[in-house]
């Protein structure tokens, strides 16, 4: 095997890889789109915000220290304790337990029955809120996440794979973290099957999906499901959160992975939890091998755009996507 | 009292359907023109030209722009940021390649160069309908944005990659570059949303704007009346990538001077542009001229009221216009869906059987 086939085959693999943290934030827009319709644009900006809680809690920050310091004229930052990583872990997933009942009780429960659109453009206000919430609560500054997961390059996969294409071929270079971020997301989509599949709120859960108006009249509450997807949905966050933070920090670019699991969402259909990880993959495999093969000749960087004009050709074909439901109009 | 229908007689068609059929309105819109035009450029200085009124009129222009497709049109739309962009870099290399001409005609001819790009990425609103195209929308987006930065022939091939807009004129006042009076520039910008406002009420008042809102409304069964899909929707995405160039090419040439792509035009401008038709109300010109007032005013009265008067550090004001902006883009979502418009169009409402609502 030829030492270029094998560097694209690195490609791939690692395609594959960040494919795979593209469909985890995918997956947080389809549970909330599934059960109501509403297209989440703050997806990514609640995995910043998850991440930053979480790093603010297990560093002892006091929140919105900044701002307190400003009107009482205080000089306070940190409590002074460190919290272990589980335990932070866990209080951070009860934080967006309640940031989901907050935002439904506040804001979507008076919308309900809007058009899409207008839905859509509260989400991308809701953005912006806990954007700004996030920092003044944590600060700005770049963070970075130690909760002891793997870093660096795997030398087993590279020693393993050295000998394959001869001399000048090292190996492939595989991020451990991203070995533990594939993990963890199958796990997690395998927790979440299961919970849709096994357990009664679950099924609860794919009834409103199917029908809002048969849902509640057989007695399920819209209110309590719509708080459940919206936790799940951050729970989700949480998880890429804490992924990609891991792998780069945490700052605010983190919230604009959420404008890369769009491409995902519209290549996988809005309403398919296998088509966000379907979709995922094709992005990830898709950017990273246009960018290996075509990148150099016009320039490079073509990662930021690849994926739309992918997503937007493939619709072009197919309009609702690779498993989205069929649209049919009707007059 | 002042503001009805009655006594006010139409003898002429033309009278019959002007664009306002009631006395006071016509008072005001003279008296608001005659403002504008006549008293502001005496008063102006550059704080306010820079900080509130160029930007106001410049994002009205982008607002009224977005407002046709999105609003009339029922397309939605995140590619802002790029079509203005494809505007700025438009008038720029006009403007290097063609000193003598008038800026003017600059401008208006890089409008017409974005409404043919707009026209292209309008395509696969054919076939792609409601969310599917706002993502779609994206690819233009990203990709403008892009080809702006790897491409040196768009900027000349200057070192920085930015471009800088070179000192024009218009009956020898400057309008451009670093010398240009802040009246001569309001008065540039203010012709062009004067002109754009025009021509856009009309548009939406004739054939057009109804073939547009039919396809809003439901397109199939627009399509089934005779409505011809592909000239309605890609003259949505003409006329309104015309005006987002426009737009481009002054928030470029007459209020920035000099510009990086990513950070001018990325895709919060895309953003920005489509709170402000929300938040003015879908399918108002009014609305589009409320909405730019509002979100261009917001930002520079938090800034004042936090850093100046409470001496707080800017950077928690800027958190907290954050957290501001977005509370109050749900407070107007839930209270008032349908925008600054309607609010204005309730008024008039109950203006009209004031003294005696009975």
């Amino acid at each position: 095997m030829s030492a270029d086939f094998l560097y694209g085959v690195e490609v791939v693999i690692n395609g594959l890889m960040s494919g795979v943290l593209y469909a985890l934030v995918a997956l947080g827009f389809v549970l909330i789109f599934k059960a109501s319709g509403i297209f989440n644009y703050a997806q990514g900006v609640m995995a910043l915000f998850a991440a930053l809680t979480l790093v603010g809690i297990m560093e002892g920050q006091v929140p919105f220290s900044h701002l307190i310091n400003a009107i009482f004229g205080t000089d306070v930052h940190n409590f002074g304790w460190h919290v272990p990583a589980l335990l932070a872990i866990a209080l951070t997933v009860a934080i967006m337990i309640g940031f989901a009942w907050l935002v439904h009780t506040m804001v979507f429960k008076h919308l309900v029955g809007q058009e899409p659109i207008i839905l859509f453009m509260a989400t991308i206000g809701l953005a912006y809120f806990l954007e700004g919430v996030g920092d003044l609560m944590w600060g700005s500054d770049i963070k970075t996440l130690e909760i002891g997961l793997p870093q660096g390059g795997s030398l087993w996969v590279e020693n393993i794979t050295a000998g394959l294409g001869g001399e000048d071929f090292y190996g492939f270079f595989i991020d451990k973290l991203d070995m533990v971020a594939t993990l963890v997301a199958i796990v997690l989509v395998g927790g979440l099957i299961a919970f849709a599949q096994y357990t009664k709120q679950g099924r609860a859960m794919r009834a409103v999906a199917d029908d809002h108006q048969a849902a509640l009249s057989v007695g399920i509450s819209l209110n309590f499901i719509w708080v459940l997807v919206w936790s799940l949905a951050g729970m989700v966050a949480l998880v890429a959160g804490v992924m990609w933070g891991a792998k780069s920090g945490v700052q605010f670019s983190l919230s604009l992975i959420a404008l890369k699991a769009l491409p995902v969402l519209m290549l996988g259909g809005f309403t398919s939890i296998p088509g966000a990880i379907v979709g995922g993959l094709i992005i990830g495999v898709g950017e990273k091998l246009f960018e290996f093969m075509i990148g150099p000749m016009v320039g490079g960087a073509t990662e930021n755009w690849f994926a739309y004009v992918l997503a937007l050709i493939f619709l072009v074909f197919r309009p609702q996507g690779l498993f989205g439901e069929r649209i049919i109009e009707r007059v | 009292m002042l503001y009805r229908e009655a006594g006010d007689f139409k003898t002429t068609y033309a009278a019959d359907s002007q664009t306002f059929p009631i006395k006071f309105d016509r008072y005001r819109y003279w008296a608001v023109l005659g403002i504008a035009w006549l008293v502001i450029p005496f008063f102006i200085n550059d704080y306010w030209a820079n900080a509130i009124l160029i930007p106001f009129l410049i994002y009205a222009i982008a607002a009224i722009g977005l407002n046709i497709l999105t609003g009339y049109c029922g397309q939605v739309s995140l590619g802002t940021g790029g079509f203005m962009a494809v505007g700025a870099y438009a008038v720029y290399k006009l403007m290097t390649a063609f000193p003598d001409v008038n800026i003017f005609f600059h401008v208006i001819l890089a409008g017409f160069i974005t409404a043919i790009v707009g026209a292209a990425f309008g395509l696969p609103s054919l076939r792609i309908k409601g969310f599917y195209l706002a993502v779609a929308t994206l690819a233009a987006q990203f990709f403008l944005v892009w080809l702006f930065n790897k491409v040196p022939w768009f900027y000349n091939y200057s070192a920085s990659g930015q471009i800088n807009a070179p000192e024009r004129f218009v009956f020898d006042f400057a309008v451009t570059g670093a010398n240009a009076p802040a009246s001569a520039k309001y008065l540039f910008c203010l012709l062009f949303v004067t002109g754009c406002a025009i021509l856009a009420r009309n548009l939406t008042r004739g054939s057009t704007g109804r073939q547009w809102m039919a396809i809003r409304d439901m397109d199939i069964a627009a399509e089934i009346i005779g409505v011809n899909p592909l000239r309605a929707k890609l003259s949505a995405f003409a006329v309104s990538s015309f005006f987002i160039g426009i737009a481009g090419a002054l928030f470029f040439a007459v209020y920035l001077g000099a510009v990086e792509v990513g950070e001018a035009f990325g895709i919060s401008k895309s953003f920005l542009v489509l709170f402000m038709c929300i938040i003015g109300g879908l399918g108002s010109i009014f609305g589009s001229f409320a909405g730019a007032a509002f979100l261009v005013l917001l930002p520079v009265a938090l800034k004042v009221l936090g850093v100046d008067v409470l001496g707080w550090p800017s950077s928690t004001v800027a958190h907290l216009q954050l957290v501001a902006i977005g509370g109050l883009i749900m407070f107007f979502l839930i209270k008032e869906p349908h925008g600054l418009a309607q609010l204005w169009r309730l008024t008039k409402e109950k203006l009209r059987l004031w003294p005696f609502p009975y």
